[in-house]
């Protein structure tokens, strides 16, 4: 949860400038969230009601929402209901106070396409908004990721290095198609144990690292340059050499 | 007549008026029917008698002549019966009989005719009404032979103002009760509506009156009761959970507090970072505190029953167990695991992961960091089925916690001195007892020797 201010460089690395949709309606988290996503590059139009959202959210020009739940005039679960509805099908992250897995489920099912709980650190919001800017650009699903030298077959699932086979255990290989999914962008500990794991909780040790350094010990180990990346206070990520 | 409006507004009002509209219908039906029915007969029985004596009369006239006829006639018309007789010759005049003329009815060749006509009495003239048959005999005679009427007609409009009577009757009586039964059904309502308002107005304590009838009101009212009565335990629930987070927080928010006052005292930068970066952590932990503690608030509140599943607890403690292993080797310690196959419950996955997870985090924090020799912890995670209960043990080689503790770690925010050092916040095990119990389950602590042994008991899912 450490924020640190430092990190945001890292993760907009390669990062295509993206145009935010902000529909929030407590001031100073608002400004503080215009500011930090200003800073890592991306342009943030601000709404303060549900109202004001639609109307901007309405004009097709972003690339992610960024709804709180509760807003005024209009609940943020029904301007995002409203926008579906209207075949608006531009990324949704969610924000809420109400962080139980049952929320989570509400604010999905309603249209959106990833849930983070108040108060959370800026950089789990900034990796959310950009694995899905990503994620709007057809980056899902594919049936081979590449990744510098690393190939990564999701068909006979398989994954080889410079030609090389690497053998995976079956969760080191769903923890590496993630990766691989958002490569170049910053994932979370809490992105993976949500996504690779399904858990929705907060373990107190740092189960994670020690799945990703047995990962970086298989694809990365006896090469000169390393594609698994530790980002200080956020994630990881995993990228080529030229980017 | 609002209030009227109000009571004609109920169901019962509507039912009682369909039924009354009903009934009205078959009484009227019923008395027609008998009305119809005695007129026709009554009238028929007449007409034959008369039809009868006008064949005979003019048997006799056949064969004895006009002579035989009028006497047979003046004897009839003798006798003081309801039988009236007139034979009259083609200018009018009566030869003989009981009437005083041909009556203006009396038209045409032959026929039936109904005319009045007055009968003399101890008390004066009564005028009354008959029905006659008149017929025209060869040489320029008319016979007339009739009954009088008036009984019949008595009879009839008795029977019709028995019918009006009957079903206004009906109508007042159904109409009346109608009222009295929804005015009755109205009161109840208005009452148990009254109370509720009461309680919406914040005094729980209040509950629907009951009749004491054993009435569809009674049944919904005595539901109603046992709604407000479980509210009432969720309030206060509520209300307890409330006051030990209030009071819980207040501990570490007074140490941050301090911590920002000295800073803001020092006037020195990179003081103020310091403070800065500690006061951010301590921000995290509180908010890891409170989360947690609305964590196993959630749960004991029982919400998440309603989404309970069939969950395989052998699945999930190895899912777990495949995450936390790396972590314990890492350590220098190893994880062994033993799971039995059919180990079904009813659960919340994610509550029932968090627990597990919570009792390898408190190894990995407590057995690890306090083992003589790190390299030979050993931890064993096992599923097993015994009797009703699913048995979810974890066990480690760790120094374990004294018997006189055991029960008291798992109260909120108690750690034992020995780890006041570790990070934590103290609800590791408090979440643990709540999905237990949410699960109709328990914990238990015991010992390992060496180490501690922590198991979880769940209600074992019925085969079917």
């Amino acid at each position: 949860m450490n924020t640190n201010l430092t990190l945001q460089k890292a993760s907009t690395i390669e990062q295509d400038r993206m145009r935010i949709l902000l529909i929030e309606d407590d001031r100073e988290a608002a400004a503080y969230l215009k500011k930090g996503l200003g800073e890592s590059g991306h342009v943030v139009d601000h709404a303060s009601d549900g109202e004001e959202g639609l109307l901007l959210a309405r004009e097709a020009v972003h690339d992610v929402f960024v709804v709180d739940r509760m807003l005024p005039r209009l609940d943020g679960l029904k301007v995002i209901e409203t926008l579906r509805g209207e075949g608006v099908s531009t990324p949704v992250l969610i924000l809420s106070a109400l962080g139980e897995v049952d929320d989570k489920v509400k604010g999905l099912r309603a249209g959106g396409d990833d849930y983070l709980a108040k108060p959370y650190a800026f950089s789990e919001l900034l990796a959310r908004v950009e694995g899905l800017a990503r994620r709007g650009h057809a980056q899902s699903m594919e049936a081979k990721y590449t990744v510098g030298d690393l190939e990564i077959d999701m068909l006979s699932r398989s994954v080889k290095r410079a030609g090389n086979e690497i053998t995976l255990l079956p969760r080191e290989f769903k923890l590496l198609e993630y990766l691989a999914r958002h490569a170049g962008q910053v994932v979370t500990r809490t992105m993976l144990l949500e996504n690779v794991w399904d858990y929705h909780f907060d373990p107190q040790t740092n189960v994670i690292d020690v799945h990703i350094s047995r990962l970086r010990a298989k694809i990365d180990k006896g090469f000169s340059e390393p594609l698994l990346h530790t980002v200080r206070g956020a994630g990881y990520t995993i990228r080529g050499g030229t980017g | 007549m609002a209030a009227l409006a109000k009571l004609v507004r109920t169901s019962t009002f509507r039912l009682a008026a369909g039924y009354l509209v009903l009934f009205a219908v078959s009484v009227g039906a019923i008395l027609g029917y008998v009305y119809w029915n005695t007129a026709v007969l009554l009238e028929r029985q007449i007409n034959d008698t008369i039809e009868a004596e006008v064949t005979g009369l003019a048997e006799q006239y056949n064969e004895g002549g006009i002579d035989r006829l009028l006497r047979t006639v003046r004897d009839r018309s003798a006798k003081a019966d309801d039988s009236l007789y007139l034979i009259a010759n083609f200018s009018g005049r009566g030869l003989a009989g009981n009437m005083g003329g041909v009556p203006r009815e009396v038209s045409g060749v032959s026929g039936w005719a109904e005319f009045p006509y007055s009968i003399r009495t101890a008390d004066g003239v009564e005028p009354h009404r008959a029905r006659a048959y008149h017929t025209n005999l060869q040489g320029g005679f008319k016979l007339i032979v009739g009954r009088d009427i008036e009984e019949r007609l008595r009879f009839t409009s008795l029977i019709r103002q028995t019918l009006f009577w009957a079903l206004g009757l009906t109508l007042a009586l159904g109409l009346a009760g109608g009222f009295a039964i929804s005015r009755n059904f109205l009161k109840r309502i208005d009452s148990i509506g009254e109370t509720s308002r009461h309680i919406m107005g914040g005094d729980l304590s209040e509950r629907m009156p009951i009749s004491g009838t054993g009435d569809e009101l009674d049944r919904l009212a005595t539901s109603l009761n046992e709604m407000l009565d479980q509210i009432e335990r969720l309030m206060t629930g509520l209300k307890e959970v409330t006051d030990n987070v209030a009071h819980d927080l207040r501990t570490p928010l007074t140490r941050l507090r301090a911590r920002v006052e000295d800073a803001l005292r020092a006037n020195s930068k990179p003081v103020y970072r310091a403070a800065l970066e500690q006061t951010l952590g301590e921000a995290d932990n509180l908010l890891r505190t409170f989360s947690a503690l609305l964590n196993i608030a959630r749960t004991e509140s029982g919400e998440a029953r309603s989404s309970f599943s069939l969950i395989d607890v052998a699945e999930v403690a190895g899912d777990i167990a495949e995450l936390y292993e790396p972590e314990i080797e890492e350590a220098g310690g190893q994880l062994e695991v033993a799971v039995a196959s059919g180990a079904m419950v009813r659960a919340d996955r994610q509550l029932l992961a968090h627990a597990i997870t919570n009792l390898l985090d408190n190894t990995l924090k407590y057995a690890a960091a306090h083992s003589e020799d790190a390299s030979s912890l050993s931890v064993r995670l096992t599923v097993s089925l015994s009797g009703g209960d699913v048995l979810v043990e974890v066990s480690d080689n760790g120094p374990g916690i004294p018997e006189a503790e055991r029960k008291r770690v798992i109260e909120r925010f108690v750690r034992l001195d020995s780890s006041r050092s570790e990070p934590g916040s103290g609800l590791g095990l408090s979440l643990v007892n709540a999905v237990a119990k949410l699960h109709g389950g328990a914990l238990e602590l015991g010992d390992n020797a060496p180490g501690l042994t922590v198991r979880l008991k769940l209600r074992a899912a019925n085969e079917d």
